[in-house]
């Protein structure tokens, strides 16, 4: 009890924390009230990008120099071979990098090939018209992702471990093993079934807590934001999608291309709406978990920057209280989401290895 | 639409899959497997016990129920054994009691005989001595009598008549 209540205490104090270290950030910089509408948006959309170095806060001196807290991480581009260099060369965009007499610079967050003097050019739609090398860069949310990943096999190793010592779950394993037992019983078993749920059990199994920890690890100061990226959310569903194909039978194809029980002009009609139907249900996924975490990000941001245009202490102290429920909510968010994309992929792979019965 | 294609990281993607792949297999090796095979191997332990506990039960009812079984049995053997002692006791106490009565009544019967006889001997003998008796006083009375002719006709004839009277 004692226990947990203190982890309760730390929790509310990570949230207060974290919301207040963003209003740190909003708060650095201009202090005209015309700009502040305008930086706050600013600072969401740079926030909701990645970026090639992990920065923490950054602040402006008095002679308007731009400082910012935390450290480069490599840059890889594949660019007429392979260019490696750190990110401290770009300056965040504010310089040209240099590699083998090959410039770069970085633009609202993407590198591009630019000459040396780093120009820049853009085309009606504000988009820039320089050749954009593949970026293979090891950005802030790839360095998220391996850390997390990292945390994972220690932390679930560790725990493996335990059991060889006894039966019964030890230390961090008394938390996680009631998780982890919900999954097979309440997800896996009854929408995969006890025959064939078995492999499965560990995709399932990585992509809850996957999903899970980096969803918690958004709403921590550290201001990293990885769920909220398409191409992270694309990479989890394509897996799930991948996996429902190729672990199918033959029943779940024929329920695609030639629906059994009903009449055949209804067959020739239905199997390139459930063919299509096969790719829209991951691409729900995806969009789902994007579209849930990047809208909360906004929506907690853009109250916790209230705060700063509201310059009064009624107004200021409602939207941080709004931002402290809004914070709470997130926390079920980032569990509910993790929940859900486990959910619907067992779903989708029960009906993958579904064995034939009667209509 | 288009920003999100704008913001589409093929790096990022690469990175993630790559990472999520590799996290999937080694978890699965490292930590899945174990894990879910020592949760297995404990509930089927537990269940196992269970079902151990649940026979041993089963079984100790199976002897209480034999153990009742003989003991009843047992009862009502020595109730059987108790049923016929008594009868046994009552039999021969009735055979003793029937024999003594018969060999009482055949005593009397005997000794009443042999009273009878006795009394019938007794009756005898006293009627051969009265008749000796009477045979010498007849005797000696006849040879009184005889002396006198008149007297002894008279004598006879009354003899006679009582004789016939007798």
């Amino acid at each position: 009890m004692q226990k947990l209540h203190s982890l309760k205490t730390a929790c509310l104090l990570l949230i207060f924390v974290t919301s207040f270290s963003f209003a740190k950030e909003s708060k650095e910089g201009h202090s005209e009230s015309g700009d502040i509408k305008q930086e706050i948006k600013d600072y969401i959309d740079h926030h909701l990008l990645d970026s090639h170095d992990f920065s923490l806060t950054s602040y402006t001196t008095d002679t308007g120099e731009h400082k910012y807290v935390g450290f480069p991480l490599p840059v890889i581009l594949w660019d007429d071979g392979l260019k490696v260099f750190s990110s401290s060369k770009l300056h965040h965009g504010e310089s040209v990098a240099e590699v083998n007499g090959n410039y770069y610079k970085s633009f609202h967050g993407k590198i591009y090939k630019t000459d040396a003097s780093g120009e820049i050019t853009l085309d009606d739609h504000h988009h820039p018209t320089n050749i954009k090398p593949l970026d293979f860069s090891i950005t802030k949310n790839v360095f998220t992702i391996f850390l997390v990943a990292l945390l994972m096999f220690f932390m679930f190793s560790r725990m493996a471990k335990k059991y060889k010592k006894g039966a019964l779950p030890k230390g961090i394993g008394r938390f996680l093993e009631p998780i982890i037992l919900y999954i097979r019983d309440d997800i896996a078993i009854p929408n995969i079934g006890l025959k064939k749920y078995k492999r499965y059990m560990p995709y399932l199994l990585t992509v809850f807590f996957f999903i899970w920890i980096i969803n918690l690890l958004g709403l921590t100061p550290l201001g990293v934001n990885v769920t909220n990226n398409i191409a992270v959310t694309l990479a989890l569903a394509l897996i799930t999608y991948f996996l429902t194909t190729f672990t199918a039978n033959k029943n779940y194809w024929g329920h695609i291309f030639w629906m059994p029980g009903v009449p055949w002009p209804m067959k020739i009609i239905l199997a390139p709406i459930e063919l299509l139907g096969t790719i829209i249900k991951p691409f729900s996924l995806m969009i789902r978990l994007y579209a849930n975490i990047t809208a909360g990000h906004i929506v907690l941001m853009s109250i916790i920057g209230l705060m700063f245009i509201f310059k009064n202490w009624i107004g200021s102290s409602l939207s941080f209280g709004l931002a402290f429920a809004l914070s709470l909510l997130e926390l079920l968010v980032a569990a509910l989401q993790a929940y859900i994309f486990t959910m619907l992929s067992a779903l989708y792979f029960g009906a993958a290895v579904e064995e034939h019965h009667d209509h | 639409m288009e920003k999100l294609i704008n913001e589409f990281s093929i790096g990022l993607f690469f990175w993630q899959l790559v990472l999520f792949i590799g996290l999937v297999i080694l978890l699965r090796k490292f930590a899945w497997k174990p894990i879910l095979d020592a949760v297995e191997k404990r509930e089927s332990g537990i269940e196992n016990a269970l079902k151990a506990a649940e026979n041993a039960k089963a079984e100790m009812e199976n002897l209480q129920a034999d153990n009742q079984k003989l003991l009843k049995e047992a009862r009502a053997e020595r109730e059987a054994m108790l049923k016929e002692a008594r009868d046994i006791k009552n039999k021969m106490i009735e055979d003793a009691k029937t024999e003594a009565q018969e060999e009482a009544s055949k005593l009397v019967a005997q000794a009443q005989a042999s009273i009878e006889a006795e009394r019938k001997a007794a009756i005898a003998d006293l009627k051969s001595q009265v008749a000796n008796l009477s045979i010498d006083i007849a005797e000696k009375v006849v040879k009184d009598e005889l002396s006198n002719k008149g007297k002894q006709e008279k004598l006879v004839e009354s003899l006679l008549g009582d004789a016939t009277l007798n």
